[in-house]
């Protein structure tokens, strides 16, 4: 084994935590080694214009898919001014001694053209001490607005290769902008890149809105406002902003809406009489049918991404736990069992995982388990920590993390499934209720 | 009002002290004296017939232990009033807002918001107030009234207030 396959197995068996070992692409196996996650070294010179004018673009571009790589906490940049290599053409061949002797273990480059308001991005990746391009090159196209997204289709592209996983770069997140002090909050409905770039405002701080989620497609999402005085969920459509409310009885709150797998389906809470049950409506029909019957709280439903179960939670045993049931109603399973209040449960996109909030002692935690309720390992501890959202690729879980006192303020943070890589995303201004869009196409 | 005791009254003169959420229906800021030769002035804080009367002498809400919408007995004696109020001031109708404090999960803490409005519009209609005039909402724990985080705030901020509006219910 090579530097980097040995490393790639390392990282790739962190990642893996006890899922057995599985086999990747070529000849790269899986080591189960217990051990220190050292960030994998690359180089990333910046990627060389190749007409005219496109010089900015080329290093803006090289910038946001070092981020990326970096924010993941596996991998780390060998600054260019330690480079002893030059990269002056996207097709000559590449130098290995050179990036060798600064132990850069894959080297990434690049290639940038733009004509009129589009831009193509091509790259190659090089696993340095093997001496050998892992994978072909690739090259994506699109707008030149829109060049930050080649930036992360280039990463994610590379993060694949490099981990066996899934990519999420190139994904968005709708979530909640907050202004104002703690008891005259104003909010409103943000969507931005998932590194916080490109945010735009969907609706204004007229009304208290709450919860967005985004369809299986990414193309609408579902959310709870106060726009007639009581809440109740609307759909709105990302490109156009042209929102609809889904029509609910007279004297009813409804909220907590999600997205079944079809994109057609809304399951969602419905409040009559001080009892909260969970109900599925038929997006065009607007026909619901509840699908719980008890006279406890059962709100915060989650579909499998088979579309098969729902996850969701409820204080019918006198305080919040996590329950399954079948996609249609039927008898729920209690799945967690441990000490304190468990909510706001989230399947995560491979299925594996359900990601969920615990209240215990006092503090509030970030946690995962396996479906049936086992292995559940708490990933963060704070103040007020709660509603996480996956990455499109199950490995990272987004969620709101609140001060507290009288300055309390939220903010998304982001946190790998493993408990590492911690930090705080980056959002113009006060922000809550993160949802995760799929991968763009 | 002739059924409260002196107690009651007293005990609802003090829940209802700083009990004003920031002018949101009617205005809290008006002269709260009698007119010039001791009359009582309409719509003032001594109208017995005003909505700040029912604010502020009456006490328009309640208070909630953690993670509960059961009504303790100072919260009965409130409702008693509002519904002696309501009954004589026939012209209002009223939406009873459910609230949270912070400690809790949004969702879980709109539908526990739901509960406790709904437990006192179940008692004001025990009460013989009509079920017509009553609407509830729960804001959970998005309208908090103090802002520290700790149980002095807590207390007051899981509440259900009483919130008059003018006209038949809609």
């Amino acid at each position: 084994m090579t530097h980097l396959t040995r490393l790639i197995a390392v990282l790739a068996t962190a990642m893996a935590f006890a899922v057995p070992a599985t086999a990747q692409d070529g000849p790269l196996r899986i080591e189960i080694t217990e051990g220190v996650i050292e960030p994998l070294p690359f180089a990333i010179p910046n990627f060389v214009p190749e007409s005219g004018g496109a010089g900015e673009l080329a290093a803006n571009i090289t910038r946001v898919v070092s981020e990326d790589l970096t924010g993941t906490g596996l991998f780390r940049e060998i600054p260019q001014s330690a480079h002893i290599g030059s990269v002056t053409s996207f097709s000559s061949p590449v130098q290995y001694a050179d990036w060798k002797a600064i132990n850069a273990q894959a080297l990434i480059t690049g290639g940038v053209t733009v004509q009129g308001d589009r831009v193509t991005v091509k790259f190659r990746l090089y696993d340095v001490f093997s001496g050998q391009e892992m994978g072909d090159g690739l090259q994506f196209s699109g707008t030149t607005a829109g060049w930050r997204r080649m930036a992360h289709k280039v990463a994610d592209t590379v993060y694949s290769r490099i981990t066996g996983e899934g990519p999420y770069f190139d994904s968005r997140v709708v979530y909640v902008s907050e202004t104002g002090p703690k008891d005259d909050r104003r909010k409103r409905l943000a969507i931005m890149d998932y590194d916080g770039a490109n945010t735009q405002y969907l609706t204004d701080s007229s009304s208290i809105v709450l919860a967005p989620r985004f369809s299986p497609t990414g193309d609408r999402v579902l959310y709870t406002s106060y726009e007639t005085g009581f809440p109740k969920i609307y759909v709105l459509d990302v490109a156009s902003v042209g929102r609809r409310t889904l029509t609910t009885p007279e004297g009813t709150m409804s909220f907590a809406p999600r997205f079944a797998p079809n994109g057609q389906t809304v399951v969602y809470s419905l409040s009559q009489g001080g009892n909260t049950d969970i109900y599925a409506m038929d997006i065009n029909s607007g026909q619901s049918v509840q699908l719980t019957t008890a006279p406890s709280i059962e709100t915060a439903p989650s579909f499998s991404p088979d579309g098969s179960q729902i996850v969701f939670e409820s204080d019918r045993s006198g305080s919040q736990q996590l329950y399954v049931m079948p996609a249609g109603g039927g008898e729920p399973r209690r799945i967690s069992f441990g000490q304190g209040r468990y909510g706001t449960p989230v399947w995560s996109p491979r299925g594996d995982l359900i990601a969920f909030t615990k209240q215990s002692k006092g503090r509030f935690h970030i946690g995962v388990m396996r479906t049936d309720g086992s292995e559940e390992r708490l990933l963060t501890a704070s103040f007020l920590d709660e509603g996480p959202t996956w990455s499109p690729n199950g490995r990272v879980i987004m969620f709101t993390r609140e001060t507290q006192g009288e300055q309390g303020s939220a903010s998304l943070y982001s946190v790998d499934i493993s408990g590492r890589n911690l930090k705080k995303v980056r959002t113009e201004g006060a922000a809550s209720d993160p949802s995760w869009s799929p991968l763009q196409n | 009002m002739k059924h409260m005791t002196r107690a009651a009254l007293t005990l609802m003169a003090v829940l209802a002290v700083a009990a004003c959420d920031k002018g949101r229906r009617f205005d809290n800021n008006v002269n709260l004296g009698a007119g010039a030769n001791g009359a009582v002035v309409p719509g003032s804080a001594n109208d017995p017939a005003s909505p700040l009367y029912f604010q502020q002498s009456v006490g328009d809400r309640v208070l909630f232990a953690v993670d509960q919408h059961t009504l303790s007995d100072s919260a009965r004696a409130v409702l008693n009033a509002q519904a002696q109020w309501l009954m004589t001031n026939a012209d209002y109708t009223a939406v009873i807002e459910g609230h949270a404090d912070e400690q809790g999960t949004r969702e879980y803490n709109l539908a526990l918001g739901g509960r406790r409005a709904n437990a006192v519009r179940e008692y004001l209609i025990t009460q013989g107030v009509s079920a017509a005039r009553l609407k509830t909402v729960s804001y959970g724990k998005e309208r908090p009234i103090e802002i520290c985080s700790v149980e002095s705030c807590y207390e007051k901020n899981r509440r259900a207030v009483t919130v008059l509006a003018a006209g038949a219910i809609s």
